[in-house]
């Protein structure tokens, strides 16, 4: 190691374990509720179509922004648990 | 005042106010002229990246396209704003920590190699100039038919507005000029989609309108809309898709090539703090979400709204006569990109779809043929006159359809010029030029750039979304994977990231090229771009996914049966990953 102070291993270990996390509910509505799940989801209606199709127009891009919001304020605390923000 | 005059006033002045900036913010050093000295905050820098992304793909096309193709085409939607989360995650953070100019640099450095470094500036340039070929073809249409001048000559008006600019303003012009033109940009697009909202649904919130009741018909409106195009032969608005597997190839390219564009990560390196290449992310995706929450809206209705116009009295009556066609046909009929033809000449126009399910209906009802050729991309700027809105609507949407296709068409010049002048001729053929001969040939670049793609955008490879579409494809297969190994792996060494790189974009390119002509050059190519000629029914522009997966399996084997990376390096990743300790992106 590079000679840091800090806990480099699990900082990145945190990091990774919230981006899959993360990446699981982008891949999930997206390809999944909007795509290849919309079938599955036919028989909930909303608005004269069905949630797929919301997903696919609307759904999914509201949740992308809260994931990336939630992102970054969850990284933040990391990086002041972690010791590792700048000043 | 007529209506020319109208657009020329908004237009005009939007373009006193984007110059006046440029002007008012003139580059003064090369640190300021890439990355505008490091010193924006996330919210500004959002709406700047907000302006850069949102082209004439985005603004004039992509409802367009949207209209005609319905849920299926919802993959523009999610994969135009679902790559912000990659870049959040994956890239954004790191290469701000990593604190250089451009994303050759990085490639360079983490593969310790010059060869890395021209082969990111080579994919670099492909990728960036097949997206501005879009936006050229995006502003001629929009040229043509506000300034009434040819598509030829709108093509070359745009070209030298954008390279005035461009060369004058340097990135921090642009930051600024950027976020003025998003203003105009958002306005243009939702004004009249709020209003057409009202007419249709009575819901002052298009997002919100588009799930709600039909006033004239008291049906919910996709329901309606469904009922009127299926009367018409058209497959349903909201049926589903049975080609998948294209769909999820097609959106997942969008998505990682969103984030392997380099005029969209070139804005994370203009902030300030690591943590706020995270905000910035997520900002600009707030200002992008705005246009395309209201974008399916726009679609829906202005589809339901051309057949309205077109059968006044229902879809089981006659259509309108030619002769009595509104205004906004006969202006747009001189432009040619909308076309009418009296097939059974009873002096009606006849508009439905020619397929072979629909032929006896057709027959029945005198019909002998589809009459009416509307361009997709024409349909955001009609928009306004379909709905019969005032004349200083039509004006703002010209002026806000040419902000999405200047803004984006600048900042990937200004990458394009940044890989050439500092990657290219300061990396490794003249490394002792002097800060006067980089802005040189930066601009220089700039204006080939720019010929080059107003050459090619005369005679596009489809429309503008589309072709767009073909430079992500190309960012994805080869720009991304590079980029993301370089920080999520230490393993992957120089000859693997350059072996990577090369087979994802010959792979993609070629690809393209069978079905869409080699370098897009009209009738060069092999096989007809239909679905049937299509491998496993993957369109030319999906293929940018499986480039990134080629691109990600060569890099991954070849570095494993090659040397590890240098302690040195392995050290780099180690660092890039840690906030603490970034300087400002400076100048070596």
């Amino acid at each position: 190691m590079s000679g840091h102070d800090y806990d480099a291993v699990n900082y990145w270990k945190a990091n990774l374990r919230l981006i899959f996390g993360s990446l699981i509910v982008w891949a999930l509505v997206s390809y999944g509720f909007a795509i290849l799940l919309r079938p599955m989801l036919a028989g909930i209606p909303i608005g004269g179509t069905d949630l797929g199709f919301w997903f696919a127009q609307q759904g999914s891009i509201l949740t992308f922004i809260a994931l990336i919001f939630h992102y970054a304020w969850r990284m933040n605390k990391l990086d002041e648990k972690f010791d590792v923000h700048e000043e | 005042m007529s209506q020319f005059a109208i657009n020329l006033l908004f237009v005009g002045g939007s373009f006193a106010l984007y110059i006046g900036i440029a002007i008012w913010a003139k580059a003064g050093s090369t640190s300021d002229f890439y990355v505008a000295g490091g010193g924006v905050h996330p919210i500004t820098n959002g709406a700047a990246i907000g302006a850069d992304w949102m082209s004439a793909a985005s603004f004039i096309s992509m409802a367009g396209l949207i209209a005609a193709g319905g849920y299926a085409n919802s993959t523009f939607l999610m994969g135009w704003t679902g790559g912000y989360v990659l870049l959040a995650m994956l890239l954004a953070p790191y290469l701000r920590k990593f604190g250089k100019f451009t994303v050759p640099e990085f490639i360079g450095d983490r593969f310790y190699s010059k060869n890395a470094r021209l082969v990111a500036v080579i994919c670099l340039i492909v990728a960036s100039v097949t997206y501005v070929i879009g936006q050229m073809a995006g502003a001629g249409v929009a040229f043509s038919r506000f300034l009434e001048v040819d598509a030829t000559m709108g093509l070359i008006i745009a070209a030298i507005v954008v390279f005035v600019y461009a060369v004058l303003g340097g990135m921090k012009g642009i930051t600024y000029t950027q976020v003025a033109q998003y203003c105009v940009l958002i306005t243009a697009y939702t004004i009249p989609a709020v209003f057409i909202s009202l007419q249709l649904t009575g819901n002052a919130l298009p997002p919100l309108g588009l799930f709600s009741t039909h006033v004239d018909s008291g049906m919910p409106i996709l329901d309606k809309l469904n009922q009127v195009i299926t009367d018409l032969g058209f497959n349903e608005y909201t049926a589903d898709v049975d080609n998948k597997l294209n769909m999820v190839l097609f959106t997942l390219t969008l998505m990682i090539g969103t984030a392997g564009l380099p005029h969209v990560i070139i804005r994370f390196f203009t902030v300030p703090k690591v943590a706020d290449a995270r905000w910035s992310a997520g900002w600009a995706l707030v200002f992008i979400a705005l246009l395309y929450l209201t974008a399916p809206a726009v679609a829906s209705m202005a589809r339901l709204n051309l057949m309205t116009t077109i059968y006044p009295e229902g879809t089981q009556a006659e259509p309108i006569q030619y002769d009595e066609r509104p205004n906004w046909i006969r202006e747009w009929e001189v432009t040619g990109l909308i076309q009418f033809t009296d097939k059974n000449e009873d002096g009606r126009i006849q508009l439905y779809n020619d397929s072979p399910e629909f032929e006896s209906t057709a027959q029945s009802r005198g019909w002998e043929g589809n009459e009416l050729v509307v361009n997709r991309d024409i349909l955001v700027l009609a928009n306004p006159e379909i709905a019969n809105l005032p004349g200083w609507v039509i004006g703002l949407i010209a002026a806000g359809g040419l902000a999405a296709a200047l803004s984006t068409a600048a900042g990937l010049l200004l990458a394009i010029s940044s890989a050439v002048s500092h990657d290219l001729i300061k990396g490794s053929i003249n490394p002792n030029i002097t800060e006067k001969g980089e802005l040189m040939a930066a601009r220089i670049s700039m204006a080939v750039a720019i010929v080059v793609a107003t050459y090619l955008g005369a005679n596009p490879p489809g429309f503008a979304a589309q072709v767009v579409a073909l430079a992500f494809g190309i960012a994805a297969a080869s720009l991304f994977p590079a980029l993301m190994m370089g920080i999520f792996s230490k393993r992957v060494n120089n000859v693997g990231a350059i072996a990577g790189m090369l087979t994802g974009l010959a792979f993609t390119l070629s690809y393209i090229f069978v079905y869409k002509g080699w370098l897009f050059i009209p009738g060069t190519n092999n096989l007809a771009d239909t679905p049937e000629n299509w491998v496993l029914g993957i369109s030319p522009l999906s293929i940018g996914a499986i480039g990134a997966i080629v691109n990600f399996a060569v890099a991954f084997i070849v570095s494993n049966a090659t040397e590890e990376p240098p302690v040195e390096i392995q050290e780099l990743v180690e660092s890039v990953r840690y906030p603490r300790g970034a300087s400002q992106a400076h100048d070596h």
